[in-house]
């Protein structure tokens, strides 16, 4: 079992209480009626399924019910911080891979898997993907 | 003056009412009274509950005019007014449960709704879809515990906290008004599945039912 930190009730709850909704920060594209079928099937179906930083977006389903993100890492289960709607994340793929290289542990390099999907910011990836 | 078309749900005439409890305390298991017991339950039927939504900084201005009490807003929080029988509960960032005696809730909805004018808000009685089971005695904590994962050490969970969360593989929002008394709110179609999950919770504490 976790204990996952709702931003919203400011504690840590039971992992019973929250319910799991998939990919966080998806971008719907800016004008739907004149993007290609590609781009629209891309933010329809597809998403990333990475081995390492996943951004996540969960439910307080049981309690204040409402929207929040979790930084997960999906190799360990490793819950590296929530943050509320709206928020950017402060500990993506690349700023862990600094600070393990830092602390001078051998990585490989984790983050996205983009087949398909398309990150909402690019620059927030660049680095994980070279 | 709101567009809103209100009624009142509970008129004051003739018509029969049956508590979420009724049936359970006429047909079901009813522990005798037991001055000894070490859990008291009781149902606080027919209260009247209002879901106020809406932004924290004008639903205060018009809570504090209509019901004199301040709206709660640290998360998990509830304030009592100066008898202890109205309160308003913190559930989210933008929603608040307002529990007054029954009887009193189309009133003070009235009012409040003319005290928020045209303000981006919600009210909305939900008296009929919940009732509230008051569990007091010196083993109410041990059978919280058996019931729930949330903390419910004096340390975690102080007199004045109120917290929505799982109960007995259901959700319940649990609250401690005072001291060695706790409010579990539960929906009306859970209230039988409650009590007699808590008669068998609390059994080995020895139990009694207050009427």
């Amino acid at each position: 079992m976790f204990h996952i930190y709702c931003p919203y009730c400011e504690e840590y709850r039971e992992e019973e209480e929250f319910h799991p909704r998939g990919q966080a920060h998806l971008q719907r594209p800016a004008d739907p009626e004149n993007c290609s079928d590609e781009q629209w099937g891309d933010y329809l179906f597809f998403r990333d399924n990475p081995r390492g930083i996943h951004h996540e977006l969960w439910v307080h389903s049981v309690g204040c019910r409402k929207f929040f993100n979790i930084t997960r890492h999906t190799a360990n289960y490793e819950i590296l911080e929530t943050y509320k709607m709206g928020e950017r994340p402060s500990i993506t793929a690349e700023t862990l891979a600094a600070d393990e290289r830092q602390s001078g542990v051998q990585t490989a390099s984790g983050g996205w898997q983009t087949v398909g999907a398309r990150p909402e910011d690019e620059a927030l990836n660049t680095e994980a993907r070279a | 003056m709101s567009e809103i078309r209100e009624f009142d749900c509970r008129p004051n005439d003739q018509t029969g009412a049956e508590s979420p409890l009724a049936w359970s305390l006429q047909r079901g298991p009813v522990p005798d009274a037991d001055t000894q017991a070490g859990v008291t339950l009781r149902e606080s039927a027919f209260m009247g509950h209002l879901i106020l939504r809406g932004g924290a900084i004008v639903l205060d201005e018009a809570v504090r005019e209509v019901l004199g009490i301040n709206l709660p807003a640290r998360p998990n929080t509830l304030t009592l007014d100066s008898t202890g029988e109205r309160s308003i509960q913190w559930l989210s960032p933008d929603e608040w449960l307002i529990v007054v005696p029954g009887g009193e809730e189309f009133a003070l909805e009235k009012a409040l709704r003319h005290a928020l004018g045209q303000a981006h808000f919600s009210l909305v009685n939900v008296s009929g879809g919940q009732t509230v089971i008051t569990l007091s005695g010196p083993k109410a904590r041990e059978t919280l515990k058996k019931s729930t994962p949330y903390d419910v050490h004096p340390s975690a969970f102080p007199v004045g906290k109120g917290v929505t969360t799982i109960f007995a593989k259901t959700s319940v929002t649990l609250r401690q008004p005072k001291a060695d008394c706790w409010e579990l709110i539960v929906r009306r179609s859970f209230a039988d599945y409650l009590y007699r999950w808590l008669l068998d919770a609390a059994a080995e504490f020895g139990v009694s039912v207050e009427r």
